[in-house]
């Protein structure tokens, strides 16, 4: 790593030939006595990407915070190149040829692109003066190298999340390591985005880089991975090659049982329509859309980053206020623009980021569950305690949230629970239309079918439920029809059952 | 300490419940020790500290930073701040002083109900200025510190209002049942501060919005409403302040109340809680309130300069923030 002229090189590094990039064996680590890891075990070989595979609390993270240099280990060893290692900070790992791609960005919005990718390494003139021409033909180059279509004198501000998540992406590569960490990266990202990321990926394992690719969509990492490991409860589980397996197999390895796949019926034909959404537009956003969901009907919606989606659904609800068009729940007309509204009249919403709008984390998780039904509990504006721990209680139950007090913050709580417990806010006040967007994101494989099952059991109880998501393979799974948006229009809506996946994403593309 | 985490995290069911509730119990008492550690060492240092006069003496000097400060943390809960409420204090003196005076004998519940609508007007627009209009706390309620104060000099011609009736008077310097009013006054906003905020949907709301506005949105909660409710509050109770200062200064002074939203705001980031919004307690500013009047009064007793009484607060206050970071 250097001040001066940093390439992307595309010639093979100068590594050790053949050795292991990194060999990982019985690496261990407790937090006041709780072990995270118990054995963590990966080999690296050169010009791999190697999957790093594990449900939520598998220990994923606290081995590869060891590998950064961001923790110590307790146990176990570490080679890089063949060489045993100890890194006490992050620089440390950096030094190493180890780079890291997170999910957490942490750009400078008032830079530009090139700023930001050689933050604190600026070419200097004099030793002092920032040379701003060489840092963005260098910025430039490296964005080309790679593929991504970014102009390196953009103001981070004026780019999108995806942009943004891709240079990131380019900064982690522009350090020349040998080593790549990637956390997730394509959970901010559209499909389009992510086979851009795909295609650079593919030219760091042609020039001897090793890929260490974290991530919870399965489809990707059989698109990209060459071998896997699996970590569960901390310990070491298996590992292979990808060719050698199939999703069923590593599935089971993930989640330690066999998982049932959830079976779909096809609803009552002739029920009533419950949601119906007339000629709905938002300026700029999508337009003219008009969509129908019958009782007992999970209606999926498929579309790239930037189709309208997120956009469309949140309109539905009343988050936003749209510009034309109307929706009707069971044939009454629902106020615009009123979350509150839209909830008395029997909607309720999973938004798409937890964090962002779905949960107020400093809170217990009583107090999350009960947000939107508090008003039902409460006479003359107090409380009633003993109704609302019996309303807690019985959705721990039956959400099958677990924690050891209703009283903890829900920021403490895995992915896959904190989900749930915004489920559990959405069903006390009994809704009869859940809407969901992207109901599954950041949750492990195991949590996700029960999601599934539970969204189709919502529906065979006569109720409703519209459903966005960005992976195909989900949309299919739950979804009795289909709509397929593109650019913020409708383009078409096709049977959910006996659809494909290149179906949809050739219809969405 | 390790060994209840380790509880929490592997122990059966019962035991776990337990060593949450431990956990949470040092969470929130924390500032009672610090309070207790203060006493402690006054009560060490100077004899008279501990007696049932003094500290009749310091509830009162507490109690008008206390009200204020109970005001200030609803607005802090939602990530807000209110700068205006010490210029607050003197309008709304100012105004309930003028309809009591020798020659203007109105009744004096004209005269509070003229001090909490002055505070609570001052407040709603405060509220409508952030929440409707999108005016940044911190800017919205700085210019209403200039604003009241100007209005309050206008009003006055810059001179102070004396010769107030007694019954007016009585509500700085009375008694009921041996404890001064201002401090009745104080425990009374207290208990219904900390009902409203632990027992009510609105507290409750309060939380909410403050530890994500987004979130409290999806969940049907009129989140702009609840924001402007907590700055009519505050403004009230800084209204309220205000009446019980002019009470016991037996004068509406023109310049009453300077630099007293800086002790408020004080006293609730002392009680821990939290700037950005969603956590912290009532239970906490009144130990925040009284830890900072306990500091004054005990330096006082000592005959500590005042000089020096600015210097060692500052670091108090800082350090109980210090100490607040490390036990997290």
């Amino acid at each position: 790593m250097t001040t001066g002229s940093v390439t992307f090189d595309t010639t093979l590094h100068s590594t050790t030939g053949h050795g292991l990039l990194l060999e990982a064996d019985g690496v261990a680590k407790a937090f006041h006595g709780v072990p995270a890891l118990r054995n963590g075990h990966l080999k690296l070989r050169p010009g791999t990407v190697h999957a790093l595979c594990g449900g939520n609390g598998a220990g994923k993270s606290t081995f590869l915070n060891i590998v950064m240099g961001l923790l110590r280990r307790d146990e176990g060893s570490i080679k890089i190149k063949g060489e045993v290692v100890d890194f006490r900070s992050a620089s440390e790992a950096l030094d190493h040829g180890i780079a890291i791609i997170t999910q957490e960005l942490s750009p400078v919005l008032e830079m530009t692109v090139a700023e930001n990718i050689y933050l604190g390494r600026e070419p200097k003139r004099l030793g002092a003066f920032i040379d701003f021409a060489l840092l963005e033909t260098q910025a430039q180059k490296l964005l080309d190298d790679i593929g991504f279509p970014i102009r390196a004198n953009a103001r981070m501000s004026n780019l999108s999340l995806a942009e943004t998540q891709l240079v990131e992406i380019a900064k982690a590569l522009s350090f020349d390591a040998d080593i790549v960490i990637m956390d997730e990266p394509t959970s901010a990202i559209g499909e389009h985005e992510a086979h851009i990321l795909f295609a650079a990926i593919d030219r760091l394992k042609h020039r001897g880089s090793g890929i260490i690719y974290v991530s919870h969509k399965l489809s990707e990492i059989f698109e990209i991975a060459d071998e896997f490991t699996v970590f569960r409860d901390g310990n070491y589980i298996v590992s292979g090659s990808m060719k050698e397996t199939t999703r069923k197999e590593l599935v089971t390895h993930i989640v330690g049982r066999e998982v049932k796949v959830v079976e779909k019926e096809r609803p009552n034909a002739g029920a009533p329509i419950l949601l119906e959404v007339r000629n709905l537009s938002r300026e700029s956003e999508f337009k003219d859309i008009s969509i129908s969901v019958a009782a007992g009907e999970v209606f999926g919606i498929y579309g790239l980053l930037g189709s309208g989606r997120t956009e469309f659904l949140e309109a539905v609800y009343g988050m936003e206020t749209p510009t034309s068009g109307e929706v009707m729940l069971a044939g009454r007309p629902v106020p615009r623009g009123k979350p509150r509204e839209s909830i008395k009249m029997g909607m309720a919403m999973v938004s798409e980021d937890r964090k962002d709008s779905g949960l107020v984390l400093s809170s217990s998780i009583a107090h999350n569950i009960t947000l939107s039904a508090l008003s039902l509990m409460a006479v003359s504006g107090f409380v009633k305690q003993q109704k609302e721990r019996e309303v807690v209680e019985e959705m721990i139950r039956s959400q099958r949230i677990k924690t050891s007090s209703s009283e903890l913050a829900v920021e403490n709580l895995s992915g896959g629970n904190q989900q749930k417990v915004v489920f559990a806010r959405c069903l006390t006040t009994n809704p009869r239309l859940l809407i969901c967007d992207e109901p599954t994101r950041g949750i492990d494989e195991g949590s996700k079918q029960e999601i599934y099952a539970f969204l189709r059991d919502f529906a065979a109880k006569g109720h409703g439920v519209l459903v966005v998501s960005s992976e195909a393979p989900e949309i299919l799974q739950v979804s009795d029809r289909i709509a397929i948006f593109k650019a913020g229009t409708l383009v078409d809506v096709i049977d959910g059952h006996g659809a494909t996946q290149q179906m949809i994403m050739e219809l969405a593309s | 300490m390790n060994a209840n985490i380790t509880k929490i995290a592997t122990g059966t069911p019962s035991e776990r419940r337990k060593a949450e509730i431990t956990k949470d119990f040092i969470k929130s008492f924390s500032i009672i020790l610090v309070f207790l550690a203060i006493c402690v060492l006054f009560t060490s240092l100077n004899q008279y500290f501990l007696t049932w006069n003094n500290w009749l003496n310091l509830l009162r000097q507490s109690s008008i930073n206390g009200i204020l400060a109970i005001g200030v943390t609803f607005v802090i809960l939602t990530k807000g701040i209110d700068l205006s409420v010490g210029s607050v204090m003197a309008l709304a003196g100012m105004l309930a002083a003028n309809l009591v005076t020798t020659g203007n004998e109105h009744l004096v519940i004209w005269s509070i109900l003229a001090a909490l609508g002055t505070g609570a007007v001052v407040g709603l627009a405060n509220g409508v200025l952030i929440a409707r209009i999108n005016v940044p706390p911190f800017v919205a309620t700085l210019g209403m510190l200039s604003m009241a104060r100007g209005l309050t000099l206008i009003y006055s011609d810059g001179r102070p209002i004396a010769n107030l009736t007694a019954s007016l008077r009585w509500i700085g310097s009375g008694n009921i049942l041996g404890l001064p009013v201002p401090v009745l006054i104080f425990f009374a906003v207290f208990l219904i501060g900390w009902l409203t905020l632990s027992r009510t949907t609105f507290g409750r709301y309060v939380y909410a919005v403050g530890g994500n506005e987004k979130a409290a949105r999806t969940s049907g909660i009129s989140t702009r409403t609840i924001i402007a409710a907590t700055y009519v509050i505050c403004g009230l109770l800084a209204g309220l302040a205000g009446l019980v200062l002019t009470a016991r200064t037996t004068a509406a002074l023109p310049q009453a109340g300077i630099g007293y939203e800086l002790d408020a705001i004080a006293a609730v980031v002392i009680g821990g809680t939290s700037l950005s919004g969603g956590r912290g307690s009532l239970v906490g500013t009144l130990f925040g309130a009284l830890i900072i009047g306990t500091i004054n009064n005990g330096m006082d007793l000592m005959g500590v300069s005042s000089y020096y009484q600015q210097l060692l607060k500052g670091a108090i206050i800082v350090l109980a923030v210090i100490a607040d970071q490390i036990r997290k």
